[in-house]
């Protein structure tokens, strides 16, 4: 069986060779990118597919599968992203967006981009996607993943130079996104079978320790994690 | 168009703990009250159920209860020679709205300031000589005495149910309790919090080192409570969910829980929210505030509210900025030290310690917001620094306040940000870990203050407030002294790691610090050197009241809310008792 990593990738290049695949049938791959663990079917409600496919690829670095948990995709981080920026987060909620702006202004400054967070990432993801094609011969979510470790790390440290993003605000931007989808509550689509919190041995709700913190002092307390949806 | 409203007798701005604590104080003496606030309307009952409360992502990452920082946010730079950015998400800090303001959403910590923290320029200068103080020290006394104040104190802490053990009643030493802090009429009102795991491990390694450890004062209940405004407070549940949260048990002694039934019920008092306050009508010949000018957030028309007396309520920033525009008072000069208002913002310098135990399990989510262990030994003045080269201090502190994933996540240094092995380490250290905190004094400095940002605007076209700060030499280098300390107790305590993570470089504004913001509105003895008198009466306007921490000459190393809050009983005294008998200035200028 095909792994959702690898159907992915091959729809992300197919869709940059001939974008009359990805026109013609976007549900489709809109379904199969989205699709959470147990099957059901769930739309991208603001991605494109190829956008999709490269925060599939990076956020599978950022967190990759081993024995601890599946990786960000398959713990649903796409899908938690995708929903974040289609609502209000990825409109600019809460963000002072009135200029003038300094977009180069040092990181102790926070966020001083002129976009919302929602035209930051797909701005971010069109231009290293173009940067990695100039540079790597292919789109980020064609390369091996060997190859995108390195890329992330050159992220991280600004020393690749993308075109009107900041590569430092894109990549704190994914990173913030990413560790948000996989440790919150499930119920926004991100850490599906509590998967990162069976990880660390958080039990989620409903978290009233009032005994406990006296009967479990030194001993672990280990309960069956439960989400919000869980009371509803 | 602008509105005229009916006169009431005060208009008090903001509701938060020091608006709250005005409005019941003043309806008390008989006054009618109209409080005006700008966020929503907010209780327990309505906003806080279980179980949609313990959402990370809603309340903590995306700060639901916060002030909106797209329609009002500050701007900041590092030094007054410097381009201001907007702060266009917040972050070092999180100013509150909403009934209940930052109330709402504290931790509960509930100290009081040391009797020298209320008078630290005649003290320093008596120890030390005057030399001794720096020249950029800008200093000075309260000009209200820890003696003075002790029954308000005392009263915000039975009115919150605080959980404490008292370390000096009327002068006795009391084991187990502070025994730095000045003296008390007596013990709290609620036993303290059941310590956590980890707060033992630090309670026995500050002890190994001859120090003096003592359950942190919470304002989180240990045991259901009734106050003596008659609201009943709940027993905490150890959620780990206070900061940034409100809470569903009324645990948490927040203005609503504590004084909203009382207030509720007096049909002199009126709340109107969502309302921003733009101005204070100030007749500058007759030297005296007529009332208030606001915007419906909603609709944006305008009103005047007109009143006898105006009380600033709206934290510290809220404060200068109207008072700035309004044009009350002379705005402060960096270059010349010459005016007042802006003058003295002070904030705090927190550098943190974790520790990694290797074999202990901490459970990190079961916590309070006040719960924690407390060393004051390294705090303000309780150390001789005759031979240090700085002044002030901190307490030291072990708080089990949440283990909430997506923000606490803790890694041994050199751990990678993502990836396979920030996972591994992740996953293993996540339930063995805990953080110490130095909660670092700031001590006023001329070239840091606040005035008005002449490139942006907030929403309501209003200036923003821009605040100029950094770290002085002085906090630098008390820090990383008491960091020091810290770092000792985490060995002490037989941790197989210990990570001080002191604060290096300029001010960074992304990530959380704390919201023990002061200043801009100070006290003193002469229109010259402060904004109001002693009674936090303004000196060019004496039926105008500024209060809170907006008053405090420069920051002590403690949360602030407690002296905020005695500060305000202090203040709705004079107002009480003195000033409605006789509206005059209670200081001759």
């Amino acid at each position: 069986m095909l792994d959702r990593r690898s159907f992915i990738l091959s729809v992300g290049t197919a869709a940059l060779t001939n974008t009359s695949i990805a026109e013609a049938a976007p549900s489709a791959t809109a379904d199969t990118v989205a699709a959470p663990a147990s099957g059901a079917p769930e739309a991208l409600l603001t991605l494109t597919p190829k956008e999709a496919a490269l925060l599939t690829a990076l956020v599978d670095r950022l967190i990759p599968a081993d024995d601890l948990s599946p990786s960000a995709s398959q713990c649903g981080v796409v899908t938690y992203i995708d929903r974040q920026l289609a609502g209000a987060f990825g409109a600019g909620a809460r963000l002072y967006l009135e200029g003038p702006f300094r977009p180069n202004a040092p990181a102790v400054f926070g966020y001083q981009s002129a976009m919302t967070p929602l035209q930051l990432v797909q701005a971010g993801a069109a231009e290293l996607d173009d940067w990695s094609t100039a540079q790597r011969g292919k789109p980020i979510a064609a390369l091996p993943a060997a190859e995108l470790d390195p890329v992330l790390k050159d992220l991280e440290a600004g020393k690749i130079t993308l075109g009107r993003v900041k590569a430092t605000a894109f990549f704190e931007m994914l990173l913030q996104l990413t560790m948000e989808g996989f440790f919150a509550d499930p119920i926004y689509g991100g850490n599906r079978d509590k998967a990162a919190w069976r990880m660390i041995g958080y039990p989620g709700l409903p978290a009233t320790y009032a005994k406990a913190i006296r009967t479990h002092r030194g001993k672990r307390y280990e309960a069956e994690p439960k989400s919000i949806a869980d009371f509803a | 168009m602008v509105q005229q409203l009916k006169p009431v007798d005060v208009v008090v701005v903001g509701l938060g703990w020091t608006g709250a604590i005005m409005a019941r104080e003043l309806t008390k003496a008989g006054l009618e009250v109209l409080a005006i606030e700008r966020g929503p309307d907010r209780d327990a009952a309505s906003s806080f159920a279980l179980p949609s409360i313990r959402d990370e992502l809603r309340y903590s990452i995306r700060q639901e209860l916060m002030q909106d920082a797209k329609t009002d946010p500050v701007s900041f730079r590092h030094r007054p020679t410097d381009e201001a950015l907007p702060i266009r998400r917040f972050g070092a800090f999180l100013p509150g709205d909403g009934v209940g303001g930052m109330g709402t959403h504290w931790n509960g910590n509930t100290f009081r300031f040391l009797p020298t923290d209320h008078r630290l320029k005649s003290h320093l200068t008596e120890r030390y000589g005057a030399a001794r103080i720096p020249d950029y020290m800008t200093i000075q006394d309260w000009d209200v005495s820890y003696d003075e104040l002790e029954p308000h104190y005392a009263k915000f802490e039975a009115v919150c149910g605080v959980s404490g053990k008292a370390g000096n009643i009327r002068g006795a030493i009391q084991a187990g309790g502070n025994p730095f802090e000045g003296p008390r009429s007596g013990e709290y009102p609620n036993k303290p919090l059941t310590p956590s795991h980890a707060n033992e491990l630090f309670r026995k390694g500050a002890g190994d080192l001859g120090l003096h450890p003592f359950p942190a004062p919470a304002s989180n209940s240990s045991a259901p409570y009734t106050n003596p405004e008659g609201a009943k407070l709940g027993g905490c549940q150890y959620c780990g969910h206070c900061d940034r949260f409100g809470c569903e048990a009324d645990a948490k002694a927040t203005p609503w829980s504590t004084l909203g039934p009382a207030l509720t019920g007096e049909a002199k008092f009126r709340k109107l929210t969502q309302a921003y306050v733009s101005r204070v009508l100030y007749d500058k010949a007759a030297k005296r505030a007529t009332g208030v000018r606001y915007i419906d957030v909603r609709s944006g028309e305008t009103f005047d509210q007109p009143a006898e007396i105006v009380v600033l309520a709206t934290w510290v920033f809220g404060n200068t900025r109207l008072l700035l525009n309004s044009g009350i008072g002379t705005p402060y000069d960096p270059k010349t030290g010459s005016g007042v208002v802006g003058k003295n913002y002070c904030y705090q310098i927190q550098p943190t310690c974790e520790v990694f135990f290797e074999t202990e399990e901490l459970n990190p989510f079961m916590g309070a917001g006040g719960l924690g262990m407390v060393v004051d030994d390294f705090n303000g003045d309780n150390f001789d620094h005759s031979n240090l080269n700085f002044f002030g201090g901190g307490y030291i502190s072990l708080g089990s306040t949440n283990g909430r994933p997506i923000n606490f996540r803790p890694t041994p240094p050199g751990t990678p940000r993502w990836g396979a092995k920030w996972k591994s380490e992740t996953a293993k250290w996540y339930r063995r870990t805990a953080s110490m905190l130095v909660e670092g004094t700031n001590y006023s400095s001329r070239a840091n203050f606040l005035d008005l940002d002449p490139n942006y605007r907030n929403v309501f076209g209003d200036p923003l407030l821009r605040v100029t700060y950094n770290f002085t030499d002085n906090d630098r280098a008390m820090a990383d002294w008491v960091l020091g300390k810290a770092a000792e107790i985490g060995r002490a305590m037989g941790a197989t790691v210990v990570a001080p993570k002191p604060r290096k470089g300029d001010f960074n504004v992304t990530a959380y610090q704390s919201s023990h913001n002061s200043g801009g509105a100070i006290m003193g003895k002469s229109p010259a050197d402060s904004v109001v008198n002693r009674y936090l009466q303004h000196w060019d306007a004496h039926n105008l009241f500024v209060v809170g921490a907006s008053a405090f000459p420069q920051n002590a190393g403690y949360n602030p809310t407690a002296a905020a809050a005695a500060l305000t009983y202090w203040a709705a005294q004079a107002i009480a008792g003195a000033y409605v008998k006789h509206p005059a200035p209670l200081v001759p200028a």
